[in-house]
């Protein structure tokens, strides 16, 4: 069932610019959708005119089916996490969590009940008398959390809500945030520009870019099947490599960027796109290690990072990026190396080099994971 | 970094030094004011009888007590009346948005640049013409709205984070309750610095009690100085010193508490 | 999307206009109201006056200040020819020359001293911002006794140097200066207390990596706190000159605008003009002058001044 609804949504501040563009979704009930893309992208312009904080400039919102864009944030039946928890300096955490529930003048007794149910939930019964001064990054974060759980509203917006939290702490709170949804059926909107935490928390993904939606979808589908050039860079680390690519079928060959040339199978020639000039990219981790003999090219090593279970090495510049492949393992290479690698074309996702389009994805993806397995 | 010894010292040789020059007048005052007349008239510095005579008589030649009292409310019902006036304004400035603030807030300062000296003569018609010469409110009236105080708890408010409002929205707070309940608790130290500067302000009001009272009744202590002053021949100067004290020390005590926040708020009001 | 939908659609957005101007209009209405007892109180105490008095300066009054002739430009032609007034406006430009600068110089020297952190050092704040805490009546009172002809605290150290005692404030060469030194120091706590809180609100940093590059105290002054002081020094600057223009209660105490007009300080010409010689035309046209040279101020100053400071 939808829960939350967008129609042609669009914002702009002086009438000329749009800074969202009809931007058209639909989210279910007990969802956890996040809105991702880089800074200034117009994510948390869509999630504060869902809150009713933003005026819609064009369009329809819709919440539980009824047109809501003229209600007051108040009458939304949502809560919302800050990026700075907006906790109240002068107010202990039982008053911050409780605040909402004064305004709507909640009896007493039902305050208290849904209180102690919400710090044991949240594991904050020892911090009630406390002020927000008094606790630790960690800890505020939490007592924001409250706040929205508290109001047992079904709707919940979280506005990047763990960057202000150590790495540490980040990964932490991810899970717990996912396990609290859960556990109470919220829907939420989940807005980041951390990729990662798109990845791992959302059932679907919102890739946002300059106002305009770049794709939808499960983590998944946006990993493999990114639909342009903008996803397929900005979802996943390290960012998938990307290069301009030539065909040639006379010679069956396909070169990229003029440099890294690929021998074409008669299968590879049925599967890849017949276009002649298209724009590739190519996983970090489908860049393998080769040996001699079946080593496909030889890259220059210009940087090693050593991550303990795995390693990313950095090549040369090709098409004005630095490509980086990911291995498993611990390997020693030096600067300046040129090491053989096997990329295979069935790997490749194909671009359109005008415009940036998905033309298609990799087209052996289930194969190789089993080999990677297998190796 | 740790100061060298030499330096210490010259240091404190100039503050020691500038610190007795700018105190003196006052050590001056406060030391004459426990002098007979005599000692006065010889003019010695330190009494060499110590006494309260000039005290006694100060209070007894003038209501004193009944001018501390009325500079006390004046001073009161200015420094109130400021602190309500000037952080309704600044919530407007900083939490509404509408068509048309940005011309009020020029409006704002544009009164910085009126200033007051110039325009006695139709405040003391206007005061006048209501029937308030010579009351606590025609006293106060003209210094309730203050732009500086408005700009200095702007300041303020500019800082809380917006997301303690829109917070707010969401939980159904209005914009008067937002005010009350968070605004102004959040803001305190600001309204205490403004409440300070305005009290301080307001008991060393001189023109306007000039002008505006005619009485005992409302006259306040800067007015009464005035008069003790004017009265006094040369002989009685320790009367006059004793006087000039009563009125000088509530305020120094209030600036010594509150000197730290006073400087602080006046920097963060006036600068940016 | 069908046309069946098509048409509530398009009847929503104009619905949504209509809702979005109400709720623009409500919180119109709303900055008002918490702007209305201000605006109220500026309206009748600030801005008609201001209207009154220039309205005033083209009449002459009776004694309780109605009305009674239009002159026109009358008023003004008198007080530019009056001998005193004049006299008046110039005594005002040499008291702001001697004030401003005198009171800047002394609370920046007090506040780069005190703004080091040495044991104690509160006490001397406390001492150099304490004439802020007294009144112009209280300090007129104090000055009057420094200032006395015979006890007097000045002319004793003169006598006892072998000098001739000197009327500091009956002598016409010399009453402008002794009311200004008195000025001065009314004026000391306040813009003490203001560039001290200038001066701790820079960056420690900045001190630490010119210590770091062996840099002077003086060298410091010049390239570090002056420049970094600039919109301080901006501010009190301006607060400055306007209140010089506007003293008033010194002069009533200390030399009721004499001797021979020396120390008729515009202000006090105004007042007397008005509540002692009931000449409410003549002086309204005085104070349109004050307003009009405190205007010219602001503007010059902050016409130069914003060039120059270095804003962070």
């Amino acid at each position: 069932m939808k829960h939350v609804e967008l129609m042609d949504i669009s914002k702009s501040y002086d009438k000329q610019t749009n800074v969202l563009d009809e931007i058209n979704l639909s989210i279910n009930k007990g969802e956890f959708f996040v809105l991702v893309g880089p800074s200034g992208c117009g994510k948390s312009t869509l999630l504060r005119m869902v809150a009713g904080l933003e005026e819609i400039t064009g369009g329809v919102l819709k919440l539980n089916d009824e047109v809501a864009n003229h209600l007051p944030p108040k009458n939304r039946n949502l809560s919302m996490v800050f990026q700075n928890y907006a906790l109240y300096p002068h107010l202990t955490v039982e008053q911050n969590i409780l605040f909402g529930l004064d305004v709507k003048r909640v009896n007493k007794k039902e305050q208290k009940r849904r209180l102690m149910e919400t710090a044991e939930m949240i594991g904050l019964s020892e911090l009630l008398k406390r002020k927000p001064k008094e606790l630790s990054g960690g800890q505020r974060q939490r007592v924001a959390l409250a706040r929205s759980v508290v109001s047992e509203a079904p709707l919940c917006l979280m506005d990047e809500p763990l960057s202000n939290l150590d790495a540490k702490l980040r990964a932490h709170m991810r899970v717990e945030i996912r396990r609290l949804q859960r556990k109470l059926g919220l829907t939420m909107i989940y807005v980041t520009h951390d990729q990662v935490e798109a990845m791992t928390m959302g059932d679907r993904i919102m890739v946002l870019n300059d106002g305009k939606v770049q794709q939808v979808g499960k983590p998944i589908t946006l990993y493999n099947e990114p639909a342009n050039t903008f996803v397929a860079s900005f979802i996943g680390s390290p960012k998938m490599n990307m290069g301009k690519a030539e065909l040639f079928v006379e010679n069956r060959q396909i070169k990229v960027e003029d440099k890294l040339t690929f021998h074409l199978s008669p299968s590879d020639l049925i599967h890849i796109p017949a276009d002649k000039k298209t724009m590739i990219g190519i996983r970090a981790e489908h860049i393998y290690p080769a040996t001699e003999q079946d080593a496909t090219n030889y890259l220059e090593v210009v940087g090693v990072e050593q991550l303990g279970n795995e390693t990313i090495i950095v090549f040369e510049e090709l098409g004005g990026h630095l490509w980086n492949a990911k291995w498993p393992g611990q390997w020693a290479i030096n600067l300046g190396d040129k090491v053989p690698v096997n990329i295979s074309v069935q790997n490749f996702c194909f671009f359109d080099a005008e415009n940036g389009q998905l033309i298609q994805p990799a087209y052996q993806e289930q194969n190789q994971e089993q080999e990677v397995i297998a190796q | 970094m740790r100061m060298p010894l030499s330096k210490k010292i010259s240091l404190y040789t100039l503050l020691t030094v500038s610190a007795f020059l700018v105190f003196v007048p006052i050590i001056f005052a406060f030391l004459m004011s426990f002098m007979n007349s005599q000692d006065a008239m010889l003019g010695k510095i330190i009494p060499s009888v110590w006494t309260l005579d000039n005290y006694v008589k100060a209070f007894e030649r003038l209501p004193l007590l009944k001018f501390l009292f009325n500079s006390l409310m004046t001073s009161l019902l200015i420094m109130i009346g400021q602190l309500v006036l000037s952080s309704l304004a600044a919530y407007a400035f900083v939490f509404l948005k509408f068509k048309g603030r940005d011309a009020l807030f020029f409006l704002f300062i544009a009164t910085m640049m009126i200033p007051f000296e110039a325009s006695i003569i139709p405040n003391f018609q206007t005061v006048k013409g209501m029937n308030l010469l010579d009351t606590y409110p025609g006293l106060a009236l003209p210094f309730l709205a203050t732009a500086f105080g408005t700009f200095l708890l702007r300041q303020t408010f500019k800082q809380i984070p917006k997301e303690l409002k829109e917070a707010s929205e969401i939980a159904g707070m209005g914009h008067f309750k937002f005010y009350l309940t968070v605004v102004l608790p959040v803001a305190k130290t600001s309204l205490v610095t403004l409440a300070l500067y305005g009290f301080l302000t307001a008991w060393n009001m001189y023109l306007w009690p000039l002008l505006s009272t005619t009485n005992d009744h409302v006259r306040t202590v800067q007015i009464g100085l005035k008069q003790l002053q004017s009265q006094e021949t040369v002989n009685q100067w320790g009367v006059v010193m004793a006087g000039a004290m009563v009125v000088a020390i509530p305020t120094l005590i209030l600036l010594f508490v509150g000197q730290k926040r006073l400087q602080k708020g006046l920097a963060e009001g006036a600068l940016k | 999307m069908n046309t069946e939908s098509a048409m509530p659609f398009e009847y929503n957005q104009v619905h949504f206009e209509e809702l979005k101007k109400q709720q623009r209009k409500k919180v119109f209405l709303k900055g008002l109201l918490f702007l209305l007892p201000s605006l109220l109180l500026f309206s009748i105490f600030i801005f008609y006056p201001m209207i009154r008095t220039v309205y005033l300066s083209f009449f002459l009054t009776n004694q309780a200040g109605i009305t009674t002739v239009f002159v026109g430009m009358q008023n003004y032609i008198d007080i530019f020819t009056s001998p005193i007034f004049m006299k008046s406006l110039t005594s005002t430009f040499l008291f702001v020359l001697f004030t401003v600068p005198g009171t800047i110089i002394v609370s920046l020297f007090l506040a780069v001293i005190a703004n080091e952190k040495i044991k104690g050092i509160g006490f001397f704040r406390m001492i150099f911002s304490s004439t802020m805490g007294v009144s112009v009546a209280a300090a007129s009172v104090f000055w009057l006794f420094l200032f006395h002809p015979s006890i007097g605290f000045f002319n004793k150290i003169l006598v006892t140097f072998g000098f001739d005692k000197i009327g500091w404030l009956t002598n016409p060469e010399w009453a402008l200066a002794s009311v200004s030194l008195s000025t001065i120091w009314m004026n000391i706590g306040f813009t003490f207390l203001i560039i001290l809180g200038g001066l701790q609100s820079i960056d420690s940093h900045l001190y630490e990596s010119a210590n770091i590059d062996g840099a002077g105290f003086f060298y410091k002054l010049r390239r570090i706190t002056i420049p970094m002081l600039s919109p301080t020094l901006f501010f009190v600057v301006t607060v400055s000159i306007i209140n010089s223009f506007q003293t008033f209660g010194q002069i009533d105490m200390l030399t009721k605008g004499g001797p021979s007009n020396e120390t008729n300080l515009i202000v006090y010409s105004i007042y007397r003009e008005a509540f002692v010689n009931y000449q409410y035309g003549t002086a309204s046209a005085q104070a349109v002058i004050l307003f009009i040279i405190i205007l010219i101020m602001t503007v010059i100053q902050f016409k130069l001044g914003e060039r120059k400071v270095h804003y962070q």
